[in-house]
């Protein structure tokens, strides 16, 4: 485990009434490709701007390297971000924008030029240098502002939200450029987002807030598979969550009764005690369906209500006697096998150990 | 198609009437300062550049020519400065009172001529500054800084709000993201600002009138001449300035409207 760059110690940040970041008490590793994730106005902005120094937290510590950086003003930092808007400076050119922060810092004509050119071609867009800005398309814009951000050769660089304005198939590649980017460089970069599949598919570890507060930290097949609470549970999506009282306890299993039925869950650091209520995950990938009832536990018998296409994968809406929902998710090679409508009932099951009991505080 | 092609000759006809409201004195009063007869009748005598030698060897004229030249940039400048930091305190900041704060800023232009021209003469008087070419500057400036702050603050409307925290972001002081930033945006508007103020003093008669005291400025010197008779001088003079302030609100639209059309965010 590397050592951290950043620690963020029992930080909050109002505004007037309203307080933005209720407690952040987490720590940045360098060389990490972090990822904080959450829905609209979950302070994870508000955490990004702190970092770059626009917002001063209001209670608590921010610590780069060790050093204090609640008063160092934003021009004496060297936390460059990447914006949403971009942000470009639409009265320069593309190699002006990139050389901008070199100037400020006083690196000389010739050497900003040349480090600007280098950062342009990397980006693979040297040959639009001279451009005006407002000639570039989405994609070659969003690369001038990386350029920006990284000529600075940052030890940290903050990205908020910055594939949000471009295409789905700009989305994807410019994910690639970022990975890339970030394994060559090796430097840290905190990338918030609210897609989960731009978390998912770049970040080492992945920060959940929600309300102001850190939900769940952790690596996103820990986070996919074994979210901490209903928060993670719900925002992560393709999850069947079951409530219900724990019915009884083994060594290493506990059963769980709900209005669906029945079902066995296996133990993991949260404590269970007999007659408590518990709530329980399964991914949507994890569940099997078949026209006749399985044999074994965790079973559910349920009617087709819809179903949603993406690419190759299909997910499944279904439906209980109980009016209870439930996903399941799978290749659709598979699924044509089934020949399934509308309304066919058909029945679910899963392993005892794809069961994830969430921790309820 | 048929209809809408007649209702375009119509709104042809119509904008062409209204021009030809608008201008129809100015042009002839150009016309008549050609013209060779004393009075401005038609028909028209013959054609003449005797009333421009007349009023090119004026020296009085001369003189006006000059305060106003001195007394129009001045005030361009100062008023554009004002408006500027005006329009910027405004898109910066939030603070109590900001209301009341830009009313009491867009307030003078609001003010009958006169009436302000009366409180400048006697507010001048006063402190004894009235009488002076400063006078008439200083007041030119608090009537023209609001067209300034008007244009700088919409184009400052259209800066995306991340671009001056992306140049600190960058390394840039405050100092040196408005030198880099904020004014590089906003010069189109600084210019068209400057252009405006310019137009509006350079015209402005009731003002410059009360306070000039002996310092007179093309239009108080107009009204001069056209007190003691009927001279076509003023029809030459008249030209002058027209096609001066007519040059000065062009050259304000154009750069007005060179950003309108420059795609704003990136």
């Amino acid at each position: 485990m590397s050592k951290p760059l950043v620690v963020f110690d029992k930080v909050q940040k109002h505004f007037g009434n309203f307080i933005a970041v209720k407690e952040l008490d987490f720590e940045i590793r360098e060389g990490e490709f972090l990822a904080i994730m959450g829905p609209s106005g979950c302070g994870k902005t508000t955490t990004l701007r702190m970092l770059a120094g626009l917002e001063a937290p209001s209670i608590g510590e921010i610590r780069l390297n060790g050093k204090v950086m609640n008063n160092v003003a934003p021009h004496e930092r060297d936390t460059p971000l990447v914006w949403q808007s971009l942000a470009l400076f639409p009265f320069l050119t593309a190699r002006e924008n990139v050389e901008f922060g070199l100037k400020m810092r006083g690196v000389d004509k010739a050497e900003r030029k040349e480090r600007a050119l280098k950062w342009l071609e990397k980006m693979g867009i040297l040959e639009f240098a001279d451009r005006d800005i407002s000639t570039l398309s989405g994609g070659q814009k969003q690369r001038v502002a990386l350029a920006r951000s990284l000529v600075m050769e940052p030890q940290i660089l903050l990205l908020d939200e910055p594939l949000s304005a471009l295409d789905a198939h700009l989305v994807i590649r410019m994910q690639a450029v970022l990975t890339d980017l970030q394994r060559e460089l090796g430097i840290t970069f905190v990338y918030v987002t609210h897609s989960q599949s731009e978390a998912f598919a770049m970040a080492d570890r992945v920060v959940i807030m929600g309300e102001g507060r850190i939900a769940q930290i952790g690596s996103p097949k820990d986070i996919y598979r074994e979210p901490a609470n209903q928060f993670v549970a719900e925002f992560v999506g393709r999850n069947n969550i079951l409530s219900g009282t724990v019915s009884s306890l083994t060594k290493s299993t506990a059963e769980i009764t709900t209005p669906s039925g029945t079902f066995s869950v296996p133990m993991n650091e949260v404590a269970l005690s007999e007659g408590q209520n518990a709530s329980f995950v399964i991914s949507a990938d994890l569940v099997h369906i078949s026209m006749d009832e399985p044999k074994g536990e965790n079973t559910a018998h349920c009617k087709l209500i819809s179903e949603e296409f993406v690419g190759s994968m299909v997910t499944l809406f279904l439906e209980d006697a109980q009016g209870h929902e439930f996903k399941v998710q799978m290749q659709e090679r598979e699924l044509s096998k089934f020949d399934l409508k509308g309304g066919d009932e058909i029945w679910l099951s899963w392993d005892t150990q794809s069961a994830h009991v969430l921790d309820e505080h | 198609m048929n209809a809408n092609r007649t209702l375009n000759v119509i709104l042809g006809i119509y904008v062409a009437l209204i021009f030809a409201f608008v201008f129809a004195p100015i042009i002839f009063s150009m016309i008549f300062s050609f013209n060779s007869q004393r009075f401005p009748t038609i028909p028209l005598g013959s054609f003449t550049t005797e009333w421009y030698a007349k009023i090119l060897a004026d020296p009085d004229i001369w003189e006006a020519a000059l305060n106003s030249l001195i007394v129009s940039c001045s005030t361009a400048v100062i008023a554009t400065f004002l408006g500027f930091c005006t329009a910027y305190s405004d898109y910066r900041y939030n603070f109590r009172f900001k209301g009341p704060y830009l009313a009491l800023i867009l307030l003078p232009p609001t003010i009958p001529l006169i009436i302000m021209a009366l409180a400048m003469l006697a507010w001048f008087s006063k402190i004894g500054m009235s009488g002076q070419i400063y006078s008439i500057i200083i007041a030119h400036s608090v009537l023209t800084a609001p067209f300034a702050m008007a244009v700088i603050r919409l184009r400052l409307n259209q800066m995306d709000p991340d671009l001056e925290s992306a140049a600190w972001n960058l390394g840039g002081s405050e100092w040196a993201t408005m030198r880099h930033v904020i004014i590089p945006f906003c010069k189109p508007a600084i210019f068209s600002g400057l252009f405006l103020t310019a137009a509006v003093s350079f015209d402005e008669f009731a003002v410059s009138w009360f306070v000039s005291g002996l310092n007179k400025t093309l239009p108080v010197i107009i009204l001069e001449i056209v007190q003691g008779n009927i001279d076509p001088q003023v029809n030459a003079i008249g030209t002058f300035v027209f096609l001066i302030s007519m040059t000065l609100v062009v050259l304000a639209q154009i750069f007005f409207a060179s950003r309108q059309m420059k795609s704003i965010r990136p």
